[in-house]
């Protein structure tokens, strides 16, 4: 946001509580949708549940498939939230202050959405609480020289401490929407939400040290929760799985992929709300930069692992890799190339950057190349490892595919309901990074 | 001793909250509260207050999900020695993760008790002394001050800047 605005401390309180105003009809008819493809999703689930998971189309030797892509993919696509909230907060990004609680709603509904497939990828979904330490008779516990088991504690922390992290940084600007509104049920649901918050000097001070403990500690969580899930296949003896890239791979993928999301969803939200003042041409710039900056990360990355695989001398790790580009799924490969490092590239242009037309194409490519980069990954590698008798081609099932469109809806339904419950733009730190009413200013 | 008194005067401009939050404090009066739509750095300087203890919470939560972490992961380990491949059945580097994520949990599970106790909970400012306007444009500062001395703290309210003025009686 540039120093000229014309923007008053009261017009942002007014702008941003206009933004939750009774839903127009447009907003019904998106969340009717989203439902229709939630209840979608959910008969797929029923199905397999009563039939089993012979449905979910997993034949020898492929038995991890579109519910472990599914669910890397929104994990990953949740790491850019915490990245523009904490990681920017720390370094005093400016370009953060507009985006970042749309960012922050993202990873948290995206880890709702992630959370639900190792759950549907068991065979007996109803004993998954298995996975978690609790006491039982015959003091059996959980293994935890397993990833999976690092897994559940990386993505359960993930959860809370996002969703704390998203809550508390709301409580200056609840407090302002709770002085705003005038019915009584919104009123009771605000304050209870804004802790009783004043806005005293106390307040101010107290919520600022936590806030900034807070971006601490969500810091080096980012970085390690998407190590772990990378290592749930980087510890497994798979030839394209086994390698020590994979953590500063998948984590650098999923902040690409984050925010490739973000600006999907900021654009449209943008022009809707007519937020033009608030989500500048700057701050689209410094997401493209980095959305740049990654693509070359997992650009760097695709060539090394061809490199790995040749260094190594592994005959088994380099057919993976011939396979790959060559196999039967070599236009998945392609795609994923294309999307993720190709397609970013005219981003090096600041004209593009600041094309938002054009910006909001690329970020959609984006989403489909990291969504064909965890099935590539996952998929490829499986179905060729080490015994040619065991090769095996795996095929998504229409109930695989029932799912996954259900959690895209699951996802956007949550959205929806943020955008017309929660403020979607921080008040208070859009008032921070405006200049301070002075006398001499009149 | 008379009872205490609050006086409010709510302003426009941030300076001049600077400049009644001075004057108030040559004038011998320590028990100010400044009320804002977004933190003033300037007021945190001249309103001296003691550093957040929410350090102490973090500190302690980060400290007890590690210590956590070290127990559950290596007592049930040695709940049940069986020994695979020889190798040792307390491992150390796979529970450094464990170790690791709880620190953070736990740590940010303390520092939201530290918001809630020191933020929330002690020392809130009397209900009486709000104004709406606090969350959307406009400054309050508040003074404690015994009755006889109200008329020279409205003075100093008013001589600032002060838009409105107002009196009320606060417990304590």
């Amino acid at each position: 946001m540039s120093q000229d605005t014309n923007l008053t401390y009261s017009r942002v309180t007014t702008d941003i509580v206009r933004m939750l105003d009774k839903p127009t009809v447009k907003w019904w008819t998106l969340f009717m949708i989203s439902l229709s493809f939630v209840g979608i999703g959910l008969i797929c689930f029923i199905y397999q549940v009563y039939v089993g998971l012979g449905v979910a189309g997993y034949r020898h030797p492929v038995f991890w498939g579109t519910y472990i892509t599914n669910f890397v993919f929104w994990v990953g696509i949740a790491h850019s939230g915490t990245l523009i909230s904490a990681i920017l907060y720390l370094f005093r990004a400016r370009f953060r202050m507009s985006i970042y609680r749309i960012a922050e709603a993202m990873t948290v509904f995206a880890v709702l959405t992630a959370g639900l497939f190792p759950i549907m990828h068991l065979g007996r979904p109803w004993n998954f609480y298995w996975l978690f330490p609790y006491p039982n008779q015959r003091e059996l516990w959980i293994n935890f020289k397993s990833p999976l088991i690092w897994d559940v504690f990386a993505v359960s922390t993930y959860l809370t401490v996002s969703s704390l992290f998203f809550l508390i940084g709301m409580i200056p600007d609840i407090a302002a929407i709770r002085d705003r509104v005038t019915d009584k049920p919104r009123k009771l649901m605000y304050s209870i939400l804004s802790f009783g918050w004043k806005g005293s000097n106390w307040e101010w001070l107290h919520y600022g040290r936590a806030y900034l403990y807070f971006a601490a500690l969500a810091t080096p969580l980012v970085l390690s929760v998407h190590s772990v899930v990378s290592w749930d296949f980087a510890m497994g003896n798979v030839p394209g799985w086994h390698t020590t890239i994979f953590a500063p791979y998948f984590v650098a993928g999923a902040i690409f992929s984050g925010l490739g999301l973000v600006i999907s969803l900021t654009i449209p939200i943008r022009k809707i709300f007519h937020l033009e003042e608030y989500i500048t041409l700057d701050n689209y710039d410094g997401m493209a930069k980095l959305i740049m900056f990654t693509s070359g990360i997992v650009g760097y990355a695709y060539g090394v692992e061809f490199f790995m695989a040749w260094y190594s001398s592994s005959p088994f790790e380099w057919q993976q890799f011939m396979y790959r580009v060559t196999g039967e799924y070599a236009l998945f490969y392609w795609i994923m190339v294309i999307c993720n490092v190709v397609i970013p590239i005219p981003l090096w242009f600041s004209k593009v950057r600041r094309n938002l037309k054009l910006l909001f194409i690329i970020s959609l490519f984006i989403n489909i190349g990291m969504w064909f980069e965890r099935f590539n990954i996952i998929v490829i590698s499986l179905s060729r490892d080490f015994d040619p008798a065991a090769f095996g081609i795996y095929k998504i099932s229409w109930v695989e595919a029932g799912i996954t469109v259900g959690s895209f809806a699951w996802f956007f339904m949550f959205f929806l309901i943020f955008l017309k419950t929660l403020p979607a733009v921080s008040i208070s730190e859009i008032k921070e990074i405006l200049p301070v009413p002075r006398r001499g200013d009149k | 001793m008379s009872l205490n008194q609050g006086v409010l005067g709510i302003y426009s401009y941030a300076d001049s909250v600077l400049d009644a939050v001075r004057k108030l404090k040559t004038n011998g009066y320590e028990n100010l509260r400044v009320f804002s739509p977004v933190p003033l750095h300037e007021i945190e300087e001249e309103i001296d207050l003691p550093p957040s203890p929410i350090r102490f919470f973090t500190l302690f939560g980060g400290l007890f999900g590690a210590a956590s972490g070290f127990a559950i992961t290596v007592l049930t380990s040695s709940a049940w020695p069986i020994s695979v491949s020889a190798k040792p059945i307390v491992s150390i580097p796979p529970f450094m993760i464990i170790v690791f994520e709880l620190t953070i949990l736990f740590g940010a599970i303390f520092t939201l008790a530290g918001l809630l106790v020191n933020g929330f909970l002690r020392n809130r400012a009397p209900v009486s002394m709000y104004d709406k306007r606090f969350s959307d444009d406009k400054y309050g500062v508040m003074v404690v001050c015994p009755t006889e001395n109200i008329s020279s703290v409205q003075d100093i309210l008013n001589s600032t800047g002060a838009e409105e003025v107002k009196v009320d009686s606060i417990d304590g």
